[in-house]
């Protein structure tokens, strides 16, 4: 037996190849549509492999650092450092902002890493060029993605920065590329007030009698210091000895620090359950919605296809093929259209991915679930054609 | 009693209800020995085609009773449950245009009959380059219906109609859009045909050069047949033999 449903696309391959390259490209921004949320999810796992954490300490009740702000002492992380089951316990800042790359900007994360050496927690763990940040001031690692090279100079707020190391995927859980800044800098950069801000403020203080007291100008002098010194940090890294659980080293940590300690595992719960999980359900409607389109295109196509045959499936009929035949001629011609479809949607996807302002991550287990999908729905959508032909009468083919 | 070939009692069609009602076929009584190839003629909407249609289980009569090939088919209602397996295993149909499966090259429209009763491929493309080459459209085998002439579809069609070797064939005008060479090579084929495998065919034709040909003809006006003898004249020696197998 000779397959119908291959001569009938050889002899409108045209047809064939247009419908499926149009549905292709639907099937091509699905793909990408769950490429698009898998990114996110990866961003955030980088994010937190990349901060080379086993504990995240923050202020008290706050989801900092990431998906909420937070800020506790820059003196603290002596003390947890104290703690048992700690290995190493270091201040970390981050802030997102516009960076300013000669006349424009780009938004990056500036993320202000404490004097140590290169593998401490919240240090790049590795470079594609350049060295670490030798110098406790305006030195700065910055992630390929922000476009900046190595010996450009960047500002931040009011002071210059020389870019002398790169990195590649180092972004915040929102895809904006990481800059790595001293501590002290960025700490500055984060609470730094204006001049101006700063004059009101001495003024309002030197106003103040119950500070401005005539027997003790040195009293003056020292609550303007503390008011204008930046004394907090957003987070504190902690890396555990081996031999201790997270929960061990993490509950006398909250216990007798009165904070809140997130471990590996609650702070992917936080980044991808709480952070990116509008953005997720929003991209879920998409794909729902792209799906449910896509079919109503493929029951569409397959069925105006079916319809321009009528003639020659009453002609089947009448010299005696049996319904089976004409169904699998219609349910083969439906699936290699979804096949089509697939491959151009898949190619599409790989091509159009990278063009992403954001990471688009396309992992084979969704598109072995879109391919199964494309079938399924090619399969659902070929019914409505097939009971249309097998009611087709005979007689009406030759009128 | 048993009946090979055709045999039609009392048959009647009628087209629609009421007052639009049309009575195309009124107590039609005919008979077709096997191996007999028989006329059918009358003028244009006398009820020829539905008469072959009734037979070949195309539209459904009103009433009345038709034997084919020792089975009742229908009596007041259908006999057979599987109507197309019937089309397929006992009736070869010659319809009035040639309806050819247009995405199928010319060998493989007549092979798709032998194909879908189980005969494998090269075989049944066989059987269809014979019949093909006794009616002169070999040199066309591999053309698409689209790039044949009228009369080389129509050639085609006939080729589809005979390549099963039912016991029945029924041919609705089939010479009609050939030259005279060419309408012989048919009625030469179709008579050949009923001798070697005891088919009964029933030839519908207004085509005056092969009207003399029939050694039986009916007559038919407005659904009422009347039989009549033919003249049985002989025809010209073959263009191409049908090959034997
Ligand atoms: N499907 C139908 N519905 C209603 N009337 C029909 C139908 N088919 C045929 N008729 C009528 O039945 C009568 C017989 O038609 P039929 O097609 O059998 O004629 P015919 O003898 O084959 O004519 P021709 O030589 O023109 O092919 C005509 O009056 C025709 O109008
Ligand atoms: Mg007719």
């Amino acid at each position: 037996m000779i397959s119908l449903a291959g001569r009938d696309i050889l002899h409108a391959w045209g047809k064939f190849i247009f419908t499926g390259v149009g549905l292709g490209l639907l099937i091509g921004v699905t793909l990408t549509m769950a490429g698009v949320y898998r990114g996110m999810v990866d961003d955030g796992k980088v994010l937190l492999d990349n901060s080379g954490a086993d504990l995240w300490v923050v202020q008290k009740d706050t989801l900092g650092p990431y998906a909420e702000s937070s800020s506790v002492p820059d003196d603290l992380w002596r003390s947890v450092r104290a703690m048992p089951g700690v290995s190493q316990a270091v201040n970390i800042t981050y802030l997102t902002m516009q960076v300013r790359r000669g006349t424009e900007d780009v938004r990056a994360m500036v993320v202000g890493i404490t004097a140590g050496e290169p593998g401490a927690p919240g240090w790049p763990p590795h470079l594609v060029g350049g060295r670490q940040i030798t110098r406790g001031h305006y030195e700065a690692v910055a992630d390929l993605a922000t476009g900046f090279r190595i010996g450009d100079v960047l500002s931040i707020r009011r002071n210059r920065y020389t870019v002398v190391g790169l990195t590649r995927r180092m972004v915040s859980s929102s895809g904006d590329p990481m800059i790595f800044v001293p501590l002290k800098d960025a700490q500055e950069a984060q609470f730094l007030k204006d001049n101006d801000a700063i004059l009101m403020q001495r003024r309002r203080t030197t106003a103040n009698p119950a500070f401005n007291r005539p027997g003790a100008p040195d009293l003056l002098d020292a609550v303007i210091a503390s008011q204008t010194g930046n004394s907090y940090v957003n987070a504190i890294l902690v890396r555990i000895r081996p031999g201790f659980t997270s929960q061990e080293v993490a509950e006398p940590i909250r216990r007798w620090k009165r904070l809140t300690v997130y471990d590996r595992a609650q702070m992917e719960g936080i980044l991808i359950g709480k952070l990116i999980a509008t953005s997720a359900r929003q991209i879920g409607m998409f794909l729902v919605i792209l799906a449910v389109v896509s079919a109503a295109i493929v029951a569409f196509i397959i069925y105006t296809l079916t319809m321009d045959k009528i003639r020659e499936i009453a002609v089947l009929k009448l010299i005696g093929t049996r319904n089976r035949t004409i169904a699998a001629m219609i349910l083969q011609q439906s699936i290699v259209l979804g096949v089509i479809g697939f491959v151009v949607g898949k190619i599409a996807a790989t091509f159009a991915a990278p063009m992403f302002p954001k990471y688009v991550l396309l992992v084979p287990i969704d598109s072995i679930r879109g391919f199964l999908a494309v079938l399924g729905i090619c399969t659902l959508a070929s019914v409505v054609a097939i009971r249309m032909a097998l009611k087709v009468d005979p007689a009406e083919a030759i009128g | 009693m048993g009946t090979r070939g055709i045999r039609i009692e009392k048959l009647s069609k009628r087209f629609g209800e009421g007052d639009t009602a049309v009575l195309a076929l009124k107590n039609v009584n005919m008979q077709v020995a096997p191996g007999e190839v028989v006329g059918l003629i009358g003028p244009s909407g006398s009820g020829k085609s539905t008469l072959l249609k009734c037979l070949g289980a195309v539209i459904d009569p009103t009433s009345g009773r038709m034997t084919l090939d020792d089975t009742v088919i229908y009596d007041d209602g259908w006999k057979v449950r599987d109507l197309r397996a019937l089309r397929r295993d006992k009736i070869g149909f010659v319809f009035q245009a040639p309806y050819l499966i247009p995405f199928l090259d010319a060998t493989d429209n007549v092979a798709l009959l032998p194909m879908l009763a189980g005969v494998p491929n090269e075989d049944a493309r066989r059987r269809a380059l014979e019949l093909l080459t006794a009616l002169d459209v070999q040199h066309r085998a591999r053309a698409m219906p689209s790039q044949l002439s009228g009369g080389e579809q129509q050639r085609v069609a006939i080729a589809r109609g005979l390549v099963n070797r039912p016991p029945v064939i029924l041919a609705d005008e089939p010479t009609a859009p050939l030259d005279s060479e060419r309408a012989m090579a048919v009625v030469r084929i179709l008579n050949d045909m009923a001798r070697r495998f005891e088919t009964a065919i029933i030839v519908v034709t207004h085509d005056e050069k092969i009207i003399p040909t029939f050694r039986r003809i009916y007559h038919i006006r407005d659904g009422v047949t009347h039989e009549e003898a033919g003249e049985g004249r002989d025809f010209e020696r073959p263009l191409h033999a049908v090959a034997a197998s």
